[in-house]
């Protein structure tokens, strides 16, 4: 007679344990009638104790389950996390110590320092010295071979710092307009801290600031006569503006350095520097005249595209460091 | 000099100047001329496909008065001009395809630096594959790495900006070695020029004279390299960086410049240091077990991923493993494999990232696969785009998944022994592991929802443009044409492979 | 021993490289980590110009009247470290541009603590 009533109260029992709160009253109530109806069969009492004691043991194995992961979180968190660092720290310094060791064994395998006779001085560097001067023009050998022998790096070379530029703007322009620009303006604006009226300062720097650009515009144009070039030169110039921006504040600078100044120049020296050099490239490896001579050696106007392109990259570079000052500060120009 | 052979140096200075000139352009003329200048890149370099095919050789091309050991040169070859062509094929497809999100993702007064930032992407990608010279290949290199950096962070959030600082991280180590061993290089050899470099290392090789330093400096141009293009123990920057940038930036990220430096590497295998002095060395091995434990383990923490972009991105790391296994082999079929699985795989990867933003969109940009449940009913030019993508990774007939395993394959029994047994079961394996997350994922896809979501009922409010459809199926053909057409392509890059060294 | 003494300059050069990279790996401070690389790139340039110097000659800048290759250093290494210090130049002003954004947005430079911080504003 059990057996049956049992069969029905598990089925019963399971119901309620897979539908939970979601069964419908009644349905609720025969299922604790029937429950509790033959609570008195031993039998049966014993099957529901059995029942319930698995559900508590559940209950209790994911109680425990959940307590461990949380105190693995805890323990990740703080001294998994000193651990992990602790284990990088001496991994990064292994590799670190190995690196250096296994460079200065090569050092110790090089050619040695300060030798004639090394490899690198070949017959490249030999046509550089000697015939540099009569083939581009220029008296200082290295313009003549950044700027002319191997060109297409030094192209390359400005387009980097272009890009660099570029990226620094879409990382640190602020918005034109919009509530997007008032929060980043009032976290990174920082024209507040600026010293009004230094007096001292400006007036230094009334004195030398035309110095410091005369200064940069002279490495600019001499730079395939003697030491300096366009990078130098350029950022000599950028260094200048940014002691008059810093001593006269954004209002003075704004009036001359605007995005619209910047973007201008960039595109002039860029764009001539490109286009002057495509000429020169497909000049010569088609072939062709291209009509540019190396003049006479030691003349300022002298050394074919050379000066020109020194002031291209001049005013690149002027304009760029300038730029990642103030794009630094502001934001904006 | 014929004229076409001006098509290489026209390639690389044509966005080059188009970058700074779009930087004064403004607004939406700016951008239709960006899409129009890589429009352009792609017919030039598919003519230039066309000359080379028939020309069947290679020539290289004076940048300036000077000839070889003074001046810089580019070279140009049957393998560069099929690269060249896939290259600018992508690029203007990832550009074309990811345009919605990217209007979307990045700020209007910052979308045309974006394209600034993708041309010069371009055009250094040009430099790496026509240049002769290794500081070029170092500068144009540096383009890269801060062109890659803004695509990612240009989405501006917390997440990308960190995962732009991690990339940048590892890049700025991956520069320094590689100007070490630059300056090394040099120092041995006296020249920047690969051909006279090669000479030079070759006479050292028989001389015996610096073995170390060279070894030392071709660990150094592998590890530098490596660390770039995401080679497995250095691959840590790259789920971040693919998967919180937008689409477009992803696609250009893991198919193009990431193959840019793989390209760099095999040409300082192949035209610097000769195979023959890079198997001495025994650094081939490295980079085989290095490559088939970035296979194994790239596709099976794919499997775990929650979420389609990091999916995609970890299969990155599984298919670059696959690239360095191959060139692991240390055999000429093994590095044609390379080669192949290369274009395969920036085609197949950029289709799998343009698609699945596409597929993002229409479900209410849900990344996870939840959200994505019969998104190819929402986006069906995005669901066909993401099947063959997927298939064309699995390696299933008609795509050019399906060439890779075969060459793959068969270097692997013509260079027999150990690595033979290894580089089959690697194939096995991980093939078996991307069959389980792409197979899940192609389910999810075609599964019709039970409830319709609001996406479903509204279909019109996210339907893909029709320059995301254009791209989707230029690339799909694009896969699929390598599959059928692949005896044309492996004979053309057999033959630039050959002229290459 | 070989030629590490004689090369002492390169030794250097390598020594102060070693210490940029360990600066760069183990520090978690951004700026720390700027300055690891700008010591790693200065280093390599220190390197490449003392590979260019030849005891006892002048500097590549042309006289008057014939010129010997044997009365000048090589100028191919300046004009590389001149490329490479604008590449270093550029490179170093986009990372502390993208130190300075997160800077601002999570107010600490430690990358582990912007990764948690930027990880929970997203949940």
């Amino acid at each position: 007679m059990g057996g049956k009533a049992n069969d029905r109260r598990g089925a019963g029992l399971r119901e309620w344990l897979r539908a939970g709160s979601r069964l419908p009253d009644e349905r609720m109530a025969e299922l604790l009638g029937t429950l509790e109806k033959p609570a008195r069969d031993p039998e049966a009492e014993e099957a529901l104790r059995r029942e319930t004691g698995e559900l508590a043991r559940l209950e209790e194995i994911r109680q425990h389950e959940r307590a461990l992961s949380d105190r693995a979180e805890t323990w990740g968190r703080t001294k998994g996390l000193t651990l992990l660092r602790v284990l990088y720290a001496c991994l990064a310094g292994i590799v670190c110590a190995l690196v250096i060791a296994l460079l200065l064994v090569t050092v110790a395998r090089l050619p040695s320092f300060g030798d004639g006779t090394n490899p690198i001085h070949n017959e490249v560097s030999q046509r550089y010295i000697e015939k540099g001067r009569e083939e581009t023009g220029a008296v200082n050998m290295v313009a003549g071979m950044i700027l002319d022998y191997r060109a297409f790096d030094t192209l390359g070379e400005s387009h980097v710092l272009f890009a660099a530029v570029c990226a620094v703007m879409i990382l640190l322009r602020l918005p034109e307009s919009g509530g997007e620009r008032e929060r980043l303006l009032a976290e990174s604006n920082d024209r507040v801290y600026e010293p009004k009226h230094d007096i001292p300062l400006q007036r230094a720097v009334g004195f030398l600031c035309p110095v410091i650009l005369l200064f940069g515009i002279y490495i600019l144009l001499n730079g395939h006569l003697g030491p300096g070039g366009g990078f130098s030169g350029g950022a000599v110039i950028g260094a200048g503006l940014i002691l008059y921006l810093n001593a006269f504040g954004f209002a003075a600078a704004e009036r001359f350095a605007t995005l619209r100044t910047f973007r201008t120049v960039t595109f002039a020296a860029l764009g001539f520097y490109a286009l002057s050099k495509a000429y020169s490239f497909f000049t010569g490896a088609n072939g062709l005249e291209s009509g540019i001579g190396p003049g006479t050696p030691g003349a300022i106007l002298s050394a074919g595209l050379i000066p020109w392109l020194n002031v291209a990259v001049g005013l690149t570079v002027a304009a760029v460091m300038y730029a990642f000052y103030t794009l630094f500060r502001k934001g904006e120009f | 000099m014929q004229l076409w052979q001006n098509i290489p140096f026209l390639l690389i200075l044509l966005p080059l100047y188009s970058a700074s000139l779009f930087m004064v352009l403004r607004g939406r003329s700016a951008r239709a001329a960006a899409v129009c200048v890589l429009g352009a890149s792609c017919a030039l370099s598919a003519v230039f496909l066309g000359c080379m095919t028939a020309f069947s050789g290679s020539f290289t091309y004076m940048m300036g008065h000077f000839p070889s050991p003074w001046g810089n040169e580019i070279r140009a070859g049957g393998l560069e001009a099929a690269l060249a062509f896939v290259f600018s094929a992508v690029m203007l497809c990832a550009v074309g395809g990811g345009w919605r999100a990217f209007r979307r993702d990045i700020r209007q007064d910052l979308q045309n630096l974006y394209l600034v930032m993708c041309l010069l992407a371009q055009s250094a990608l040009m430099a790496e594959i026509f240049t002769n010279d290794v500081f070029t290949g170092y500068v144009f290199l540096e383009i890269l790495t801060v062109s890659a950096c803004a695509l990612i962070s240009a989405k501006n959030n917390g997440r990308a900006l960190t995962a732009a600082t991690r990339y940048m991280v590892l890049n700025l180590i991956g520069s320094g070695l590689f100007l070490l061993s630059l300056s090394l290089l040099y120092g041995l050899t006296g020249h920047l020029l690969m051909p006279p470099i090669r000479e030079a290392v070759e006479a050292l090789d028989r001389s015996g004279a610096y073995h170390q330093p060279l070894t030392v400096v071709i660990a150094l141009v592998t590890i530098s390299l490596g660390i770039k293009s995401a080679m497995f123990p250095f691959h840590t920057w790259v789920p971040d960086a693919y998967s919180f940038s937008t689409p477009a930036s992803g696609a250009i990220l893991s198919s193009l410049i990431s193959k840019g430096y793989i390209l760099l590497l095999l040409k300082f295998y192949f035209r610097v240091f000769s195979l023959d002095v890079l198997l001495k060395t025994g650094i081939a091995d490295v980079l085989f077990v290095f490559g088939a434990a970035g296979a194994v383990i790239g596709s099976a923490v794919a499997i775990r991923q929650l979420e389609i972009s990091r999916m995609i991105a970890w299969s990155s790391v599984a298919q670059i493993g696959y690239i360095y296994m191959a060139m692991g082999l240390g055999t000429r079929e093994g590095m044609l494999a390379a080669v192949f699985q290369m274009i395969a795989h920036t085609v197949a990867k950029a289709l799998l990232f343009v698609s699945s933003g596409a597929l993002c969109d229409a479900s209410e940009g849900h990344h996870s696969f939840p959200g994505l449940r019969g998104a190819f009913y929402r986006c069906p030019a995005g669901g066909i785009g993401f099947t063959v993508g997927a298939l064309s990774l699995l390696g299933v007939p008609l795509t050019g998944g399906m060439i890779v395993k075969i060459a793959y394959a068969g270097a692997a029994v013509n260079r027999g022994g150990m690595r033979m047994l290894i580089l089959l079961a690697v194939l096995v394996i991980s093939t078996a592991f991307s069959s389980v997350y792409l197979g899940r994922t192609l389910i999810t896809l075609y599964r019709r929802s039970e409830e319709a979501s609001p996406a479903a009922a509204a279909p019109g409010a996210c339907r893909p443009g029709a320059a995301l459809t254009a791209a989707c199926l230029a690339l799909s053909v694009l896969t699929l044409a390598l599959g059928m057409a692949s005896r044309p392509v492996l004979e053309l890059l057999r033959e630039g492979l050959s002229a290459f060294g | 021993m070989g030629n590490l003494l004689a090369n002492y300059e390169e030794a250097a050069a390598i020594i102060l490289f070693g210490i940029g990279f360990t600066t760069l790996l183990l520090h978690r401070n951004l700026i720390k980590k700027v300055i690891g690389f700008s010591m790693m790139d200065s280093a390599i340039y220190l390197f490449l110009a003392a590979k260019g110097y030849i005891a006892g000659r002048r500097a590549p800048i042309a006289a008057a009247g014939a010129l010997s290759a044997a009365d000048y250093i090589n100028p191919i290494p300046a004009g590389l470290v001149l490329t490479g210090i604008v590449v270093s130049v550029s490179v170093t002003a986009l990372m502390l541009a993208l130190t300075v954004r997160l800077y601002r947005r999570y107010h600490t430079l430690d990358i582990d603590e912007i990764t948690r911080q930027a990880r929970r504003e997203e949940d």
